[in-house]
């Protein structure tokens, strides 16, 4: 068992997905905004832009969206956005937390896609609903009250991803800094596995903790961490996924950096 | 192959010649780091290997350092600034730092995190290598040579040489102190008086044929204490430029104060034994030098041409030739004719040396696509220039400029203030002197001094403590931080000084009166107004400043105490109840006091 998170698929290369979509047998959702999904999009993709899923993200509304892509339990589905992964990541996590097992994100951005002059239509494709099974996974969820008592242990490690001057600025006690774009290598959205350990090696970030990961508002940024956390085969990850921003309003503790004016170092 | 494989193909890049990075360096300061915070390196041998390798320490924080990236005479390549971009999102602030010594530095970097960068760096071939502790810092050289209409020849290749030769050379490891050199153009862009080695390339007529050479300047240095330098003789061949610096070093080494670490520069042992005496040693040094050196260790020095060519514009979008608004202004206060014929050199206004990520990635884009050398050199007050770029497309040039935010005029006037860190970063501030700057730049922006011809050639320089990070000892308008008080109530205060400079004539400030944080711009309002009162038809402010401190002015302003006495009523503090603001620091909203940690300098 032990060697089993090593193999986990975490992303898609574009050659593997290609040969996919020609094969039928994957269900490719664009997650970008439905303008720009209507201009053109990797061929066969879904819409389902990342605001119509955060307007309600509860399991029951989840899964009928499921069933309206056409997925069920067995459809290997590969996410797509055109920013870095963190919106994909967010949509990838929802659909893994209803239990749905088999779910990788694209490995580079739509631009990157089109950029290499690779196919992309406008169709939008017909689809037949499908049933998808609720197995909800809770293991990887983090909520607020479940981060106040897990905080404390000494197995557990809270990651910010935000960039560093909000951190420095604000956190929730303990956390340690990771900024998103931290994961990402050149044209890739995460870096390699032997980056990405190394990495975290170095901050202390090892296979024997459990990982908590948040960022500003919706679980984004984080959420991308979540899948760096597991491609680097640390399988114990979890997205606080009402992050920073659900932590504030229930005013719960913070803490700053004192005594320093960065904010005027940077050129913002 | 697979069509992932297929990579586009990126525009012409001009790309660096050598390569300053060991990419093991990462390896090791990776594991270093555990094994320190495992708590097997006591706190003050960390320290010293961390410095050595060009990370500093950050205010009241062992967490997090800062990378001071090592551009050696100023180069910096297109694929250097896009890397260095990318670092900056990666483990700091979104942000990098233009410092006043051709360093870029990224500030707010977690410890664990700097070997990251080192191998980031690694790949593009630049180094942080010794841009801190007791070594040969970067080595730098005035951003117009090569181009300066007043230069005997060019001296980068010599300062690139320079470089070389001592970094991770053995002889520059463990050195009594820092040790800088500056390479110069002219005797206007000066910058060589004020530093341990300052260099200004020179051509001799000997036997009939031209000789290069320098005139080299020893002992000179800012900070707690500042001295000017001294020329060693009237001429140093080029061959002796190795001899004669090594055999400082060796100097320095011997005899500098390796106990009293708070003046152990190289000028405190200048000044403690004599000029005289220590330029005997120099000439006894260097003669032991030239006959015992082996006839390999020499200056590597490249004399290969840079390759000049247009960069082809691929379209002019706008085909017609709009002027953009404010091009004029720019023209005159951020560029200057070149040596060569047709051509000009750029340089950006940045505030107090910073540029986010962003920034860079255009910046990169614009030397790929308007300098004719392909590359960007950094300059002597935290900005970066752009040189070669052809008079006929600098019009585009500003337009593109515009778009990335980095057309402000005014880059080289006194419109652009240098201002070290400060609180923002550094453990040994008072003040937040990095804002000071930023907040007078965009006030007399505002007022367009810049295109005031009378303040052109006068310079604002700030520092957050007496430390000289910020130069203030060679401004015309020079201010270093610290506290004042009323009652129990604390204020940000700075010294103010008049009158320094770091050309031909180089001399220090001249004390002038403490000014409240708050009080600093209209102050500075406030002399060019009795400046404008008084000068002559062809003053210039440095000029009228420059009579007034050696005691030359005629006009009812005789002295510095006349301008003392004009400026009292201005700086006189009001209660807490009258004016709150008074008493919070540029950038901060809290009541203001001093506080500062562990300096890193004397480590």
């Amino acid at each position: 068992m032990c060697c089993l998170t090593d193999t986990v698929k975490i992303t898609t290369d574009v050659d593997s997905l290609r040969s996919e979509i020609r094969d039928k047998s994957v269900r490719v959702i664009d997650v970008r905004r439905e303008a720009d999904y209507k201009q053109d999009h990797i061929p066969t993709a879904v819409n389902l832009p990342l605001a119509n899923l955060l307007s309600d993200d509860s399991p029951e509304r989840v899964l009928k969206l499921v069933n309206s892509m056409g997925i069920d339990d067995e459809t290997p589905v590969v996410v797509y956005d055109d920013t870095f992964g963190a919106l994909a990541s967010r949509v990838a996590w929802t659909l893994e937390y209803l239990g749905h097992s088999d779910v990788t994100l694209l490995d580079s951005t739509y631009s990157h896609w089109k950029s290499l002059g690779l196919e992309n239509d406008s169709t939008v494709p017909e689809i037949q609903s499908k049933e998808h099974s609720m197995k909800l996974k809770p293991d990887i969820l983090a909520t607020s009250d479940y981060l106040e008592t897990a905080k404390t242990r000494d197995d557990v490690i809270l990651i910010d991803n935000r960039e560093r001057l909000n951190f420095l600025e604000q956190h929730i006690p303990g956390a340690i800094s990771l900024p998103y774009r931290t994961l990402a290598s050149n044209d890739k959205i995460l870096r390699s596995k032997e980056d990405m350990k190394r990495l975290l090696d170095n901050r202390g970030v090892t296979g024997d903790s459990e990982i908590i990961t948040y960022c500003g508002s919706v679980g984004t940024l984080s959420g991308l961490a979540y899948y760096a956390l597991k491609s680097a085969g640390l399988p114990n990850a979890k997205l606080y996924v009402r992050s920073f921003k659900e932590w504030k309003n229930l005013q719960k503790p913070t803490e700053k950096q004192e005594d320093a004016n960065y904010w005027d170092l940077s050129a913002e | 192959m697979t069509i992932s494989d297929l990579k586009q193909s990126p525009p012409d890049s001009v790309k660096s010649k050598i390569n300053w990075s060991r990419i093991e360096e990462a390896d090791d300061f990776a594991n270093t780091v555990k094994l320190f915070r495992q708590g097997k390196y006591d706190q003050a041998s960390f320290r010293r290997y961390r410095l050595q390798h060009g990370a500093y320490g950050t205010r009241m924080t062992g967490d997090y350092a800062m990378v001071r990236i090592k551009l050696p005479a100023g180069e910096i390549y297109p694929d250097q600034i896009e890397k260095i971009s990318q670092l900056s999102e990666q483990y700091s602030i979104a942000s990098a730092h233009f410092s006043t010594r051709e360093n870029i530095q990224l500030h707010w970097v977690i410890l664990e995190d700097v070997s990251e960068i080192f191998r980031g760096l690694a790949q593009v071939g630049l180094t942080s290598r010794e841009a801190c502790g007791n070594s040969v810092r970067n080595v730098m050289c005035s951003p117009l040579s090569g181009v300066c209409p007043d230069e005997e020849f060019d001296a980068t290749p010599y300062a690139l040489a320079t470089a070389r030769f001592f970094l991770r050379n053995p002889m520059a490891q463990n050195l009594p102190r820092k040790f800088k050199f500056n390479f110069t153009c002219c005797e206007k862009h000066g910058m060589v008086r004020m530093v341990d080695v300052g260099l200004i390339p020179q051509i001799r007529e000997i036997d009939g044929t031209a000789q290069k050479g320098f005139k080299i300047f020893l002992g000179g240095g800012l900070g707690n204490r500042s001295f000017v330098g001294h020329q060693l003789e009237e001429f140093t061949p080029e061959d002796d430029l190795l001899y004669t610096s090594i055999a400082v070093m060796r100097i320095f080494d011997r005899m500098g104060d390796r106990k009293n670490l708070a003046r152990n520069r190289m000028r405190y042992l200048v000044n403690d034994m004599g000029w005289d005496k220590f330029q005997n040693l120099v000439f006894k040094e260097r003669a032991v030098v030239r006959v015992t050196q082996s006839v390999i260790t020499q200056l590597k020095v490249d004399h290969t041409p840079d390759v000049i060519k247009r960069p082809i514009q691929i379209s002019d979008e706008n085909g017609g030739e709009t002027i953009p608004d404010g091009y004029a202004r720019w023209l005159k206060t951020n560029t200057v004719k070149q040596t060569q014929e047709g051509y000009r050199s750029v340089f950006l206004t940045l505030e107090a040396g910073d540029i986010t990520a962003s920034q860079l990635r255009g910046l990169a884009d614009v030397i790929r696509n308007f300098s004719s050398e392909g590359k960007g050199r950094s300059g002597f007050s935290q900005n970066i220039a752009l040189r070669y770029v052809h008079e006929d497309d600098l019009t585009r040039l500003y337009s593109k400029l515009l778009e990335n935010g980095l057309a402000k005029s005014g880059a080289l006037t006194m419109t652009a203030p240098i201002g070290c860190s400060g609180t923002t970063s550094c453990n040994l501030a008072l003040t937040n002197s990095h804002r000071l700057a930023k907040e007078i730049q965009r006030k007399f922006l505002e007022l367009k001094l810049d295109e005031d011809d009378d303040l052109g050639d006068s310079s604002i320089k700030i520092s957050g403590c007496p430390n000289s990070c910020g130069q203030h000892g060679i401004a015309t308008l020079g201010f270093f931080g610290g506290g004042g008080r009323v009652g129990k109530d604390m204020y940000a205060n700075y010294q103010m000084s008049i009158g320094g400079r770091s050309d031909g004539d180089t001399m220090l400030g001249q004390t002038l009166i403490r000014v409240p944080a708050k009080r600093v711009i209209p102050v500075i309002l406030k002399i060019i107004e009795i400046f404008k009162a008084n000068k002559k038809s062809d003053d210039t402010l440095k000029s009228w400043i420059n009579r007034v401190v050696n005691g030359n002015e005629d006009s009812e302003i005789k002295s510095i105490a006349d301008i003392k006495k004009t400026l009292e009523p201005l700086i006189i503090p009001p209660t807490m109840d009258e004016d709150p603001d008074f008493y919070l620091d540029y950038g901060s909203d809290s009541s203001y006091h001093t506080k500062t940690g562990k300096g890193e300098c004397a480590a």
